[in-house]
């Protein structure tokens, strides 16, 4: 079955991005297929490649990177979500002249229709709301 | 074609998710056909004569009213939470179409696709 998954909670201050990464390794373990991971509304800060959690919480950036390496999730936030919440990437940084861009490798930066497309193909959509 | 739903189920303002909602619904009208359903506070979204410039926040309330333009004309809100509220669908700035409460899962289970905002 394949699977979208909608994050809309931002690391640390809510449980949906934990909730998510515990769901989306659960969906590839028993087989099944991540269609695409789509952050939305504060659940962009997840794709934030500054994030410097204390040595004893758990590392939700190596998490999402380290499920994009190994079995090549795709992860996309909201671009109007992204540019709101100041989360760039270089093509965005060097548009709106800013001094730095700060988006995680693992993700990219892409339009709300991805969320619609990914609902639509997938079988399951799940949403980890705030 | 699939249907999607659109639940817009927190107030207009004090937190932007109804605003990324809209956007989301008007996304989503490009690919399929969508409905909306107005539910708890979310019923607040819909009031008019708004005026959240004064806090420094978009008025997209009259944003609803280009919904129809978009192909969205399937308005829905339930019964009891415009009653409960104290609201009649004259104070808002679409028309909407009343369900019940006790049908709402039922109406939720014939989408394909449901986005909660």
């Amino acid at each position: 079955m394949k699977f979208a998954i909608v994050v809309q909670g931002a690391p640390y201050s809510h449980e949906a991005s934990l909730s998510a990464l515990h769901f989306v390794k659960a969906v590839l373990d028993a087989g099944h297929e991540i269609y695409r991971v789509f952050f939305y509304q504060d659940g962009i800060y997840n794709a934030s490649d500054l994030i410097v959690p204390p040595q004893d919480e758990t590392d939700i950036r190596a998490e999402w990177l380290s499920l994009s390496e190994t079995h090549k999730v795709e992860l996309i936030t909201c671009i109007a979500s992204s540019l709101r919440r100041g989360l760039l990437n270089k093509a965005e940084a060097e548009r709106y002249e800013r001094n730095a861009a700060n988006l995680n490798t693992a993700f990219e930066i892409s339009g709300l229709g991805q969320l619609i497309d990914a609902g639509l193909a997938a079988d399951r959509t799940v949403t980890f709301a705030a | 074609m699939k249907r999607i739903l659109f639940t817009q189920s927190r107030p207009p303002h004090g937190g932007i998710n109804a605003q990324e909602g809209l956007d989301a619904i008007l996304m989503g009208s490009a690919f399929a056909e969508c409905a909306v359903l107005f539910q708890g506070d979310g019923v607040y979204q819909l009031l008019k004569h708004q005026q959240p410039e004064r806090l420094g926040t978009k008025n997209f309330a009259s944003t609803f009213g280009a919904l129809a333009d978009y192909g969205v004309d399937q308005i829905f809100c339930i019964d009891e939470d415009l009653a409960k509220r104290q609201l009649g669908t004259d104070e808002l700035v679409i028309p909407t179409i009343p369900i019940k409460q006790n049908t709402v899962c039922e109406f939720i289970s014939a989408f394909d696709l449901v986005l909660d905002f």
